[in-house]
């Protein structure tokens, strides 16, 4: 199972690197949706199936093939890629290479006094649905209220 | 039916709202059966109200409708108090403003904002109402202060003429300073004695100040300037000979029968507080013979048939106060209902002059109406003979009461008593030149004009007409206000006295029949004197009061100004603003609009921030 | 079977969430900005993930389900916006949209 946690973590690692230096728009979403699936394996091995079944579907799933949408509709695609290129000069990748860096240090540095393994027990639905209806139950009815909100807004944003 | 008087301000004000939110969407017809109707309602109760109130034989009935505020001890309701003297008032209010609303309802029919005059009006009376039935100060103040704005309205209600804005704010600014001394004198006194209800107020005064103490005076000082100011005295008597801008009805139930007369209530509720400081009292009799004598001389010299009236209001309001300052609480009461009866008479029957006469307000441009205006000649044949306190006329009683008062008091008695005597030989005088001049003679003019005046308009003029001659009749209630107990003291004078009184009017009206009628003395005679001329203008001019408010308040303001005009103050001022001017430019800078630039600085930051929690 | 330690799944979190924020900083093609953003979401939603591993609770599965509810109408009102800026702009580069500035 660790091994599984590791070769996940690095599959998911290297294609979001390839994510954030792609060209082409529509492979840089196949990159995504390979870096969201294979986090939704590393929710599986540490133990939480409902939320790596989530993942795979409205992540994975729903959401990325929003974006294809809307790829297709802006028409963006290999003909881009050369636009994209000029865009990608290496001096604007200094800065915020330098800052993730320094911010990845902080965190590292932070997390490295810490030793704690993880529990090796499995949640399933069940637990989470007798959590999320019971004493959470306000918040579901609040994250109902933002889809609401968010499909009228985007209905209006969307309209001609 | 007492525990209806909430009902007495509600009416009108219901009026008011609905009028004013309407905003002169409704018919004509509407609007004058809202407009006159509900103060009719509200006149109705009040006579329900007075028929149980002196059956029940009680002297005092206080309703509280809820608590305004709370502050502490300090707690102000909307209660109402009734007792005789706010009875009287409040039947004057809602009687005579009922009979002046009707008036209006035909007076003002033409006027393009019909429903604008009415919700102002029904306002008005809704805040008198509340100033005369309020039972402490704070309330009294909102009422005091709610017919000032009324007056203003009113005053200045052509607007699209810049004057009458003038004199609008005129009125207001002059007002303004006597309000501002009656704040102050509330403020004193909850300082000084803890409470503003005015019963409480007068208990804790009598209890807690001997007689002539300094605080007695201050206090009452200051309730006397706001007293001056509301009812047109000396010094603040300039703006209500202006305020005639505004339409006649308002000048016949703001500017002579009620609104005016609230400084002479004032100091009547309150007079327990003048009893004790005499030195005060005294005063407040000098400023009305002061003032009755100067409005006596000028009203002599006035073209205007408004202005003449308005200067005998502030005559008549003088001889209130003297009778207010030697202690004839209940003279003056008296005669502040009969004067709001004739003056109401009198100023409606003008408004009729003028309406039929097509706007005219010149005396001296009229001339010989008695056969077109019959009803106009006899409302003013009547009102000028209670005005001018003939024998047996409502006027002739009341002044008498306060005349007599004056020479009963003693020491300066005697003077105030001659001064009056003269005052009433100018009101003969006045009031009768402006009887022959309109009325008598050849026509100068307006030959062929008919009198316009309808049911609505002939009706609340008959009803005024009765009550200036029978009112000095009426009984009115206030003896237990102000006796304490103590038996009313008759006025003993020899007969030689009251001689006097009965004849000095008559000696006025028979000089003015001389001046004006017969011919036998001419104006133009005595005219030609260079003095006399010199006494005409200054006379003409209200005694030159509005140039020595020029000299002495306007002008040195305006120096003072100017003198200031490059303020040291403001440069303090704007350089605040340049700072904060550049510091906004420099922040400005940072807005780039660029979504990366905003991302980096926000990145920056965060990793500061994160340094510094972990690292500290 | 052996476990893994927390600080391991947290700073995989951590290198997730700054890959997206370096995607957001560099790129200025407007839909690529917001798939980093939605890398940055979901390492947030991992982190929470092996929060709920390490004690084995509900709790932080119930967080990621609100992080999800989150992406998604973020997703949708950015999407319109996108669609929007294409269709006044014809272009979907970002430091086009810079008239607010100081």
């Amino acid at each position: 199972m660790s091994l599984l946690f590791y070769l996940a973590a690095f599959v998911a690692v290297i294609s979001t690197v390839a994510v954030i230096l792609q060209t082409n728009v529509v492979h840089a979403l196949i990159y995504l949706i390979l870096s969201l699936l294979s986090v939704a394996v590393i929710f599986y091995v540490l133990g939480s199936p409902f939320a790596a079944v989530l993942e795979a579907i409205v992540y994975a799933g729903a959401i990325m093939v929003l974006f294809l949408f809307v790829i297709m509709m802006l028409n963006l695609g290999q003909h881009t890629r050369d636009q994209e290129k000029k865009w990608l000069s290496l001096k604007g990748w200094i800065l915020p290479c330098l800052l993730a860096g320094v911010l990845l240090f902080q965190l590292v540095s932070v997390l490295s006094s810490y030793d704690q393994n993880m529990a090796p027990e499995t949640v399933g639905v069940l637990e989470v649905s007798a959590l999320l209806f019971g004493p959470y139950v306000l918040a579901v009815e609040l994250a109902s209220i933002l889809l609401l909100a968010g499909l009228i807004s985007a209905y209006h944003l969307a309209k001609k | 039916m007492q525990e209806f008087i909430w009902l007495l301000p509600t009416l009108p004000l219901l009026g008011f709202l609905s009028l004013a939110i309407t905003g002169g969407s409704l018919p004509k017809r509407a609007v004058a059966a809202i407009g006159a109707g509900s103060i009719g309602a509200a006149f109705l109760v009040a006579a329900l109200i007075a028929v149980e109130f002196l059956n029940a034989g009680e002297e005092v009935f206080v309703y509280q409708a809820w608590v305004w505020m709370s502050v502490g001890s300090f707690s102000p309701g909307f209660t109402f108090y009734l007792d005789g003297l706010s009875l009287v008032m409040m039947l004057i209010i809602t009687g005579v403003g009922f009979l002046i609303h009707l008036y209006s309802t035909g007076f003002m029919f033409d006027d393009p904002s019909y429903s604008r005059f009415f919700s102002y009006m029904n306002l008005f009376v809704a805040a008198m109402l509340m100033l005369v039935l309020a039972d402490n100060l704070v309330l009294l103040y909102l009422g005091w202060e709610g017919v000032g704005l009324c007056s203003y309205l009113l005053i200045g209600f052509w607007y699209e003429n810049p004057a009458n804005g003038y004199a609008a704010r005129k009125a207001f600014v002059v007002t303004r300073v006597g309000d501002t001394s009656m704040a102050i004198g509330l403020f004193l006194l909850f300082r000084e004695l803890g409470t503003l209800n005015i019963q409480d107020l007068m208990i804790a005064a009598q209890s807690e100040w001997q007689i002539g103490t300094g605080m007695a005076v201050a206090c009452s000082l200051l309730l006397l300037g706001g007293a001056v100011g509301k009812s047109a005295q000396l010094p603040l008597q300039a703006w209500l000979p202006d305020a005639m801008a505004g339409p006649t009805p308002i000048s016949a139930l703001i500017h002579a029968a009620t609104m005016v007369t609230a400084g002479v209530y004032l100091i009547a509720r309150t007079h327990i507080l003048f009893e004790l400081a005499p030195s005060v009292q005294l005063l407040v009799a000098w400023v009305g013979l002061a003032t009755l004598l100067m409005a006596g001389f000028t009203a002599m010299t006035q073209h205007d048939i408004k202005r003449i009236l308005a200067y005998s209001t502030i005559s008549q309001i003088g001889y209130m106060f003297l009778g207010l300052g030697v202690g004839a609480w209940s003279a003056s009461v008296f005669h502040l209902m009969t004067h709001a009866f004739f003056k109401a008479l009198l100023f409606l029957a003008a408004g009729t002059v003028i309406y039929s006469l097509h706007h005219e307000h010149d005396i001296f441009k009229m001339g010989g109406k008695r056969k077109q205006l019959p009803i106009a000649f006899a409302s003013f044949m009547i009102g000028s003979l209670a005005l001018a306190a003939f024998p047996f006329t409502s006027g002739y009683f009341s002044k008498d009461e306060i005349l007599l008062a004056a020479y009963a008091t003693g020491g300066p008695g005697v003077w105030l008593w001659a001064g009056g005597v003269l005052g009433a030989f100018l009101t003969g005088i006045y009031s009768f030149r402006l009887v022959f001049v309109v009325f008598f003679g050849a026509s100068h003019g307006h030959h062929d004009e008919k009198e316009k005046t309808g049911f609505s308009m002939a009706t609340p003029l008959f009803i005024l007409m009765l009550l200036s001659l029978l009112g000095g009749w009426i009984q009115i209630p206030v003896e237990s206000v102000f006796n304490h107990g103590q038996a009313h003291e008759e006025h003993h004078v020899s007969a030689l006295i009251h001689g006097i009184m009965i004849a000095v009017p008559l000696v006025g009206i028979a000089v003015s029949y001389l001046f004006f009628f017969s011919g036998a003395l001419s104006v133009e005679k005595l005219m030609s004197y260079k003095f006399s001329k010199i006494l005409h203008r200054f006379w003409f001019s209200g005694w030159a009061m509005d140039a020595l408010y020029k000299h002495l308040l306007i002008n040195p303001f305006m120096w003072l100004a100017r003198l200031n005009r490059n303020d040291f103050f403001d440069a303090l001022y704007n350089s605040v603003i340049a700072i904060s001017r550049s510091a906004h430019g420099l922040v400005a800078k940072t807005q780039t609009g660029y979504l990366g630039w905003y991302l980096i600085s926000m990145a920056a930051g965060l990793t500061a921030v994160l340094a510094v929690g972990v690292y500290l | 079977m052996e476990t893994i330690p927390t600080e391991h799944g947290l700073i995989l979190a951590g290198i997730l969430f700054v890959l997206g924020f370096i995607g957001v900083l560099t790129r200025r093609n407007i839909v690529f900005v917001l798939m980093s953003l939605e890398i940055m979401l979901n390492a947030s939603g991992l982190a929470f993930i092996v929060a709920a591993a390490r004690w084995g609770h509900a709790e932080g599965q119930i967080m990621f389900l609100m992080i999800l509810t989150l992406a998604a109408a973020e997703v949708a009102v950015g999407l319109g916006l996108i669609i929007q800026m294409y269709r006044k702009f014809q272009t979907v580069d970002i430091s086009v949209l810079s008239e607010m500035n100081g």
